[in-house]
């Protein structure tokens, strides 16, 4: 008996032991993964690219404030993370920190003073840098980004998530595979282009992998088998974009690169958080990166069986002969689809070209969760102009002519009608994001 | 003087058609561009959304989109010796307001004029001799050839974004197309639209006359476009709300879906909208102009814009008028047939058959601006003049527009205008009828023209734009011909009743029914400062940096609708202004 209240006790002790190391051991940063020469200078243009391509300034930038002086609230399920200034200032910014602190923010999501970051910064995507980005990352954040004198408001979540140092077990998980990035054998150069693109600066896994069940992504790279297949973010549906039937598959990789760089191609168009990536990084990048990442995305993915046999066959849907027909006793749904949809998207739900996309087939249309097509229908939605489409093209919304229960039976027509195939939308769903919107 | 702005390279005094195609021009050089427009701001959403737009008590009766006249009109006489009064009431021409100006309420139709208009005057007097124009007419050529004009008749088509069928590339004549047109180098960046059921019939029946129908052209997409800014169109869904209405649905041909969005990203373009240009200003020899000096409606105060280079961009009335109260070139004198300005003012002349058939139902809610089919046959290349006793021509179309009850409405004569009998007549008709319409020219006089009104002022205190027009014998002659030579075609089409709009013998301008926006002339361009105001770069004669764009600066009025002439010439001017002018800015002539 005294000898098991012993080896307890030695064990509480070793626990408590454990514990304090675990909270006050500062973390071991990870170092650069190239020893670039002493006389390394990145190419002129390098920072900007890398901090575009990875979308800095998305996060980092107030509505309205200076670029990268943070303060933007973003929604996390554990409660809202205002995000830091990253601007060169010394006293609120990162002007103090060296090019070390920098790439642990980066790689192992650490501050300088070993605070660790909550992962709404994705660490675990940028682990992946090269040392050449980041070292032409830090020197743009050093000496091209304006200093901004910007105090922002110190994120405070809710226990238990106040307690940071547990993120050290999360980033057993998340972040603790070898850094940088190691291109995939046999795969040729635009190819893992578009990996690097895709599986670090551009953290696409951040929205389109699923979350395990700590919230951490569910696949980080294509050999996980739920990477990229679709997530969620703020409620909306991030769509998949490796099966047979996601749009970097069904699309040539031309359509897909025009989507990344114009938020528009011939099938369909970006809204919601996409529009924003569209607007704030994507377009930035060269035609030869999006034709990268669009490749990539194509070989890791399943192609659709019957693309050619569906293409050479265009066929009359049921869908089509009822909005044709136009018959008076109509139900609901394609009654308001034609009085207010069918001028531009066409009683075929294929759109027209560039300018209207198709409805048929379309990943917001048929998402799991249908916050976004609710979202576009009651408020529209506005593409980014860019240099490739220069036009705003801009649907208007209809939250001042329809109904919740119209809305609902809209989008429920809409996520049935041609070849769509998913749930009803409730009038309370419809509600909700008015709601919303409205506060 | 209240305010001053800084300088810019280029100001730009109206931000509609040829506003956009400056400011996109000459901003690609470089050049640091202000485009100043008197209206509001308007983009497809949300100021032509749908369903608001298309709303015909407020925009089609009561004319949202239009100016103002309160704001800005002008004074209108039939002659000498009447006193000219204010138009007061919007009816026989609209005048737009706002950014995308009458580009984005218009009907879309879009012309090159034929190969003789462009030497008009030659062409008279060399086939019928000079005896064949009255004594009183003063048309004149262009100063610059059909073949100089075509690469940017062109430019603008495919900017725009034309539906249409070709009918003659470079000399070879195409099946479907009007084997009338000048010789273009290209086809139509988008196939011609679809008639409706009135234009088919119309086609059927000219045919079967022996003449040459072809689909109208016009600004209306036929399919999903982009252009080469980039710029995009989808196609149009036929809903029969063009003129009057801006377009919901990106299908119209408009600054808007053409170069706006594209013009805004550039850096080196500014615009400033409820700011209205007063006066272009000169330098003190007079010899070049140093800016404008524009109110400013939101701050209620006159600023002085300097610039180098001054665009004159705003509608044909008001560039008229700017030349005028700017005291920039010589005032056109009726009496003496001296001066420049103001001079060789022309309208449009219309006329045509209603048609109304019992059993037969056109869908008028059915239609674009430019819907149905058109003949030439009875264009200025094709009449002869001499035998005829007029000079001059007309395109016919027949396509409904619109089946808007408010203000497109055709009855029999004799129908009751109110009350149970005009219901009756509603009943009856509505969606029955069809017409066929002449387009006509209008010959420049030496007694129409324009001028400051000795009596009224606008709300600036600057002397209004005084019109002084009438009907001219040699356009009712031409018309009465459009009328002698349609009503067979009518008649062929067995209609259950007939009737026609054409203007008689000693018929008077009357300005109140809506008749065309197409006002010309005023400040013309020429090969000779007496008789044309600006040269033929369309660079004012007397003050090399200042150009003025427009369908004002027409010798005479073609046959057709003016806006494929306003942008082939604007895309003409910014060609020389960039290669020639900049380079060395001097008169160019």
């Amino acid at each position: 008996m005294k000898k098991l209240i012993r080896v307890l006790g030695v064990l509480v002790v070793l626990g408590i032991i454990a514990l304090l190391a675990f909270i006050f051991v500062p973390v071991q940063r990870t170092g650069p993964v190239t020893q670039l020469a002493a006389d390394f200078k990145p190419a002129k243009g390098q920072g900007e690219y890398v901090m575009r391509a990875g979308d800095c300034m998305a996060c980092h930038t107030n509505e309205g404030g200076k670029p990268f002086a943070g303060g933007r609230a973003i929604q996390s399920p554990m409660g809202t993370i205002w995000t830091t200034n990253i601007t060169p200032d010394k006293e609120t910014g990162i002007g103090n920190w060296s090019l070390d602190d920098f790439r642990a923010a980066l790689y192992d999501g650490v501050a300088p003073n070993g605070t660790h970051l909550y992962p709404a910064m994705p660490y675990e995507n940028y682990r992946k840098l090269t040392e050449e980005d980041v070292v032409a990352l830090y020197d743009y954040f050093m000496h091209e980004v304006q200093p901004v004198s910007n105090k922002v408001e110190e994120t405070k979540l809710s226990f238990p998530f106040n307690m940071r140092f547990g993120l050290r077990a999360w980033n057993w998980l998340a972040a603790s595979y070898q850094a940088g990035f190691k291109p995939e054998e046999g795969q040729d150069e635009q190819f893992n282009r578009g990996k690097y693109l895709v599986e670090g600066a551009a953290h696409c896994a951040a929205c389109h992998s699923p979350r395990t069940l700590f919230m951490s992504q569910d696949g980080i790279d294509s050999s996980s088998k739920a990477f990229l297949t679709g997530g969620e973010i703020d409620g909306y549906t991030a769509p998949d974009l490796r099966g047979p039937e996601s749009g970097p598959q069904k699309w040539t990789t031309e359509q897909t690169a025009a989507y990344l760089a114009t938020a528009r191609n011939a099938h369909s168009s970006a809204t919601g958080e996409m529009m924003l990536v569209v607007r704030d990084s994507l377009q930035y990048l060269t035609h030869e990166d999006n034709m990268a990442i669009a490749t990539y995305l194509k070989k890791i993915g399943t192609a659709p069986a019957d693309a050619s046999a569906a293409a050479a066959k265009p066929e009359v849907t049921e869908t089509e002969k009822l909005l044709t027909d136009a018959k008076a006793d109509m139900p609901l749904g394609p009654r308001l689809y034609l009085d207010n949809c069918a001028a531009c998207h066409i009683v075929n739900g294929k759109g027209a070209g560039e300018t209207f996309p198709e409805l048929d087939g379309n990943s917001l249309v048929t998402a799991k969760s249908p916050k976004g097509l609710i979202s576009v229908i009651l408020h529209g939605a506005e593409l980014p102009s860019t240099a490739d489409r220069p036009m705003k093209l801009r649907m208007q919304g209809y939250d001042q002519r329809l109904s919740d229960e119209e809305v609902a039976a809209l989008a429920t027509f809409l996520r049935q009608g041609w070849h769509n195939k998913a749930p009803s939308v409730s009038a309370a769903q419809v509600k909700a994001v008015r709601e919303a919107a409205t506060h | 003087m209240a305010r001053t702005e800084k300088k810019k390279d280029v100001v730009l005094v109206g931000f509609g058609w040829t506003g956009a195609i400056m400011g996109i021009e000459l901003a690609n050089e470089g050049l640091e561009v202000l485009a100043l427009e008197r209206g509001h701001d308007q983009a497809t959403v949300p100021d032509f959304q749908y369903p608001n737009m298309i709303d015909e008590l407020k925009y089609g009766i009561r004319y949202g989109m239009m100016e103002k006249p309160a704001n800005t009109t002008v004074t209108i006489r039939r002659s000498l010796d009447e006193e000219a009064l204010p138009y007061r009431s919007l009816g026989t021409f609209l005048l737009g307001t706002g950014v995308g100006g009458a580009g984005t309420h218009w009907n879309g139709l879009n012309w090159r004029p034929m190969q003789s208009e462009y030497r008009l005057k030659s062409y008279v007097t060399e086939k019928f001799g000079a005896g064949v124009m009255t004594e009183d007419m003063t048309i004149q050529d262009y100063p610059m050839t059909y073949e100089e004009l075509e690469p940017h008749f062109d430019r603008f088509e495919k900017v725009a974004g034309i539906s249409g069928t070709a009918g003659n590339i470079n000399g070879k004549i195409v099946e479907g197309g009007n084997p009338f047109e000048a010789p273009r180098s290209d086809e139509y960046p988008m196939p011609a639209m679809p008639s409706t059921w009135d234009g088919v019939k119309f086609r059927d029946a000219a045919k079967a006359a022996g003449y040459h129908p072809f689909p109208s052209p016009g600004g209306i997409a036929s399919k999903d476009y982009k252009n080469e800014y980039n710029m995009q169109m989808g196609p149009c869904n036929h809903c029969g709300f063009c003129e009057r209405y801006g377009c919901y649905n990106y299908s119209k041909s408009s600054p808007q879906t053409a170069i706006i969005d594209a013009l805004k990203r550039k850096k080196n373009f500014e615009y400033r909208v409820n700011s209205e240009v007063l006066r272009v200003e000169k330098s003190t020899d007079g010899k070049t102009v140093t800016g404008v000096t524009y109110f400013d409606h939101k701050t209620g105060e006159e600023v002085f814009q300097p610039a180098d280079l001054v665009i004159l961009t705003a509608f044909a009335l008001n560039n008229v008028h700017l030349m005028l109260v700017s005291g920039i070139g010589q005032p056109y004198d009726p009496n003496t047939n001296e001066g420049v300005v103001g001079r060789n003012y022309a309208y449009q002349i219309t006329g045509g058959y209603t048609l109304f058939f019992k059993d037969e139902n056109f869908n008028p809610f059915i239609g674009t601006g430019a819907n149905g089919f058109c003949i030439d046959d009875f264009g200025i290349d094709n009449i002869d003049f001499a035998k005829e006793g007029f000079v001059g021509g007309a395109y016919w179309r027949a396509g409904q527009t619109n089946g808007q009850p408010g203000h497109t409405m055709p009855l029999p004569a004799g129908t009751p205008s109110w009350g149970a009998g005009w219901k009756k007549g509603i009943g009856e008709w509505y969606g029955h009828a069809m017409n066929i319409g002449a387009h006509g020219s209008v010959m420049s006089y030496r007694g129409h023209y324009l001028d400051l009104d000795p009596t009224y002022k606008d709300r600036h205190g600057r002397p209004m734009l005084r019109m002084t027009y009438n009907w001219h014998p040699n356009e009712i002659r031409q018309t009465q011909f459009m009328k002698q030579k349609m009503e067979p075609v009518a008649k062929s089409m067995n209609p259950t009743t007939l009737q026609e709009g054409f203007k008689k013998e000693g018929a008077m301008f009357d300005v109140r029914p809506y008749q065309t926006t197409h006002n010309t002339g005023g400040t013309v361009t020429g090969d000779d400062p007496k008789t044309s105001v600006l040269n033929r770069y369309l660079q004012s004669w007397d003050c090399h940096n200042l150009f003025v764009m427009g369908a004002n600066t027409f010798p005479q009025n073609t046959q057709y609708n003016p806006t494929g002439m306003v942008g082939g010439l604007a895309y003409w001017a910014a060609h020389h202004i960039r290669k020639d002018y900049l380079p060395n800015p001097r008169a160019l002539v």
